[in-house]
């Protein structure tokens, strides 16, 4: 039965389909084959969570090797809801990578495009899908390695630099993701999670668990950039390929906030993270710190692809600012938001690729007055800026209220105006393009554009409709936020 | 545990610091490379260190052998070479790429022509 394998079909697709893009060189094969894969994995995922919806989670072991001995795979609600978020966008994204990778990176070089950001996808599905300390580290450091270089096939020089500091800092936040794994080893002699879980606490030396529990969770930070460790991720998202941009924007750091609730939850439990390591009081602070310091920097940039990545780093504070508040509302919130901000600004950053490829440029003075001659696109880019701020009838709303919920329940007024501030500030740096979108006076030297091809506009717009969808009909998200935080409440994974 | 059972962790400390500031400290792409790797090969060594059993011997069943080392560090810590090689690989094609660009690699140079463009 091809359904009791669907667990590792999500991660032996696309890393087969990798290396047949590389052998057949052409880009419309390539991109083919990239479109089919990422659709094939998309069914696979849905499929996969409705039977862990409806039949409780699934245990897969590779090559038959049974736990602990062997690697497996588990699938719950939560990451499950995590491998369908990643496939959508994937998904979304293909007929729009046509034209703007034929665009940013030419057809010669594309077909190893293509195989890069398949390879970037196995490792994100791979950490999602495992339940294997290890293979979390090997999948990490695939999906790290294609992203490094996605990043330096930008058309600017400097997304050379920007890839080369990425890897560094990568590489580090990898190697202390590995150091604390190792330490986990040496206290249990075990690298799977069910069975950490259940040794972790019974282990003779506590020091080495805390040790790698502070390891961990500074590489894993690194990755998910919370501030201050954010500082890889502004030059990375602004000189990257459009392509390249949103699915990163919307999938890895996303991810990385997955692996990091696995383990501070699961793997090590409330209790060790919380009560004896007191992270509950470092999560809140960093992350209101990085919602409004990282709004601020967002106000002040010129290239409009920079300001949203510098809200990237002020998004994940708010989800990572749910996660902290510790309460089962406050996991929801959190969860809501890692799946809503993926929506808006994967949104975002397609408008932001459509008005690039018609106008070479995103800075702010490039965009004056585009809104007349790609009304779509710039409809496009204020809907999903909505939804970034959060305004009623969108997604972002959704999520926002429920943080705001979550931190009045615990009389927190100091997070809850930190929440509204950054949704103001929002509203600050998403009117600023939208000023020069509207208000400006196009460049009289400007050459006439047409709004953006329909292949990049009809998956812009897919994203857009699904931004006011979930702010409309929120029992899907809502539904599935509170199941997977249930999943993980519930202990051993 | 006495002084000289502890020795390969402060070969992996020492190693792993040095690697650290190199990292850091150094301007030129190349030699923070270099660095990367010291840190990196420093966790190689934590692993395969961990692994280790007094007494013990490669992990193949032969008469007259009865302690072996534990081989699951010393694969685990295959894979993680594998991973080491394929960073410094990438990250040496991205130095000749940003020499082609910049004609330095200086981080300093390069800082300074970014400024000016």
């Amino acid at each position: 039965m091809i359904a009791a394998h669907f667990p590792v079909l999500q991660v032996v697709l696309p890393l087969a389909a990798a290396p047949v893009c590389v052998l057949l060189r052409r880009e419309v094969l390539a991109w083919w084959i990239t479109l089919a894969t990422t659709w094939a994995v998309l069914v696979n995922a849905v499929l996969l969570l409705d039977r862990v919806t409806t039949l409780g989670p699934i245990t897969y072991a590779l090559g038959g090797w049974a736990a602990p001995l062997g690697i497996v795979y588990r699938i719950d609600a939560l990451n499950g809801a995590v491998l369908l978020l990643v496939s959508a966008i994937a998904a979304v994204l293909l007929p729009y990578a046509r034209m703007s990778v034929l665009r940013e990176i030419g057809a010669e070089r594309a077909a190893l495009f293509y195989a890069a950001l398949l390879l970037c996808m196995t490792g994100l599905m791979g950490m999602a899908a495992t339940g294997d300390a290890f293979n979390v580290f090997v999948f990490l450091e695939i999906s790290s390695l294609s992203t490094y270089a996605l990043v330096a096939m930008g058309q600017d020089r400097r997304a050379l630099t920007a890839a080369f500091q990425y890897l560094i800092m990568g590489t580090l936040g990898g190697t202390f993701i590995l150091i604390g794994i190792g330490f986990m080893y040496a206290a249990t002699g075990t690298l799977n999670m069910a069975d950490l879980a259940a040794r972790l606490p019974l282990a003779e030396n506590q020091r080495a668990v805390q040790t790698a529990f502070a390891f961990f969770i500074v590489g894993i930070s690194l990755k998910l950039a919370l501030f201050p460790l954010h500082l890889w991720l502004p030059n990375a998202y602004t000189y990257a390929p459009s392509v390249v941009t949103v699915f990163l924007a919307a999938t890895a750091t996303k991810v990385a906030v997955y692996v990091m609730l696995r383990f501070t939850f699961d793997v090590f439990g409330v209790h060790q993270v919380f009560s004896n390591l007191t992270v509950e009081r470092v999560f809140p602070f960093l992350a209101g710190l990085g919602v409004i310091l990282a709004s601020v920097s967002a106000l002040f940039q010129i290239n409009a692809k920079r300001s949203f990545a510098y809200s990237s780093v002020g998004q994940i504070g708010y989800i990572v600012l749910g996660i902290a508040l510790l309460s089962p509302l406050g996991l929801t919130a959190g969860l809501l938001h890692l799946f809503n901000h993926a929506l808006a600004k994967g949104a975002l950053f397609m408008a932001l690729g459509c008005l690039y490829y018609r106008l070479g440029s995103v800075s702010l003075p490039a965009l004056a007055g585009a809104a007349r001659q790609m009304p779509l696109t710039a409809a496009a880019f204020v809907v999903s800026g909505l939804s970034l701020i959060g305004v009623p009838l969108t997604a972002g709303f959704i999520s926002k209220w429920y943080l705001l919920r979550a931190t009045l329940e615990q009389d927190q007024w100091l997070l809850a105006l930190i929440i509204v501030a950054g949704s103001l500030l929002a509203l600050g740096y998403v009117w600023r393009v939208v000023e020069q979108l509207y208000l400006r006076p196009a460049p009289t030297d400007r050459e006439a554009v047409r709004d953006a091809p329909w292949s990049m506009l009809a998956p812009t717009w897919t994203l857009v409709v699904a931004n006011l969808y979930f702010g409309i009909d929120s029992r899907l998200t809502v539904g599935l936020a509170g199941q997977a935080m249930r999943a993980l409440l519930e202990g051993a994974p | 545990m006495t002084l000289p059972g502890l020795f390969p962790y402060w070969v992996v400390i020492v190693l792993m610091m040095i690697g650290f500031y190199m990292v850091i400290a150094h301007g030129n792409l190349v030699l923070k490379i270099i660095g990367l790797n010291i840190f990196q090969t420093s966790v190689f060594l934590l692993y395969i260190s961990m692994g280790k059993v007094n007494g013990g011997t490669a992990p193949i069943i032969a008469s007259g052998f009865s302690t072996y080392s534990n081989p699951l560090p010393h694969v685990l810590i295959l894979t993680a070479i594998v991973v080491g090689i394929a960073t410094t690989a990438l990250a040496a094609t991205l130095i000749i790429r940003i020499h082609g660009a910049y004609g330095t690699i200086e981080e300093d140079e390069i800082h300074r022509q970014d400024n000016s463009l």
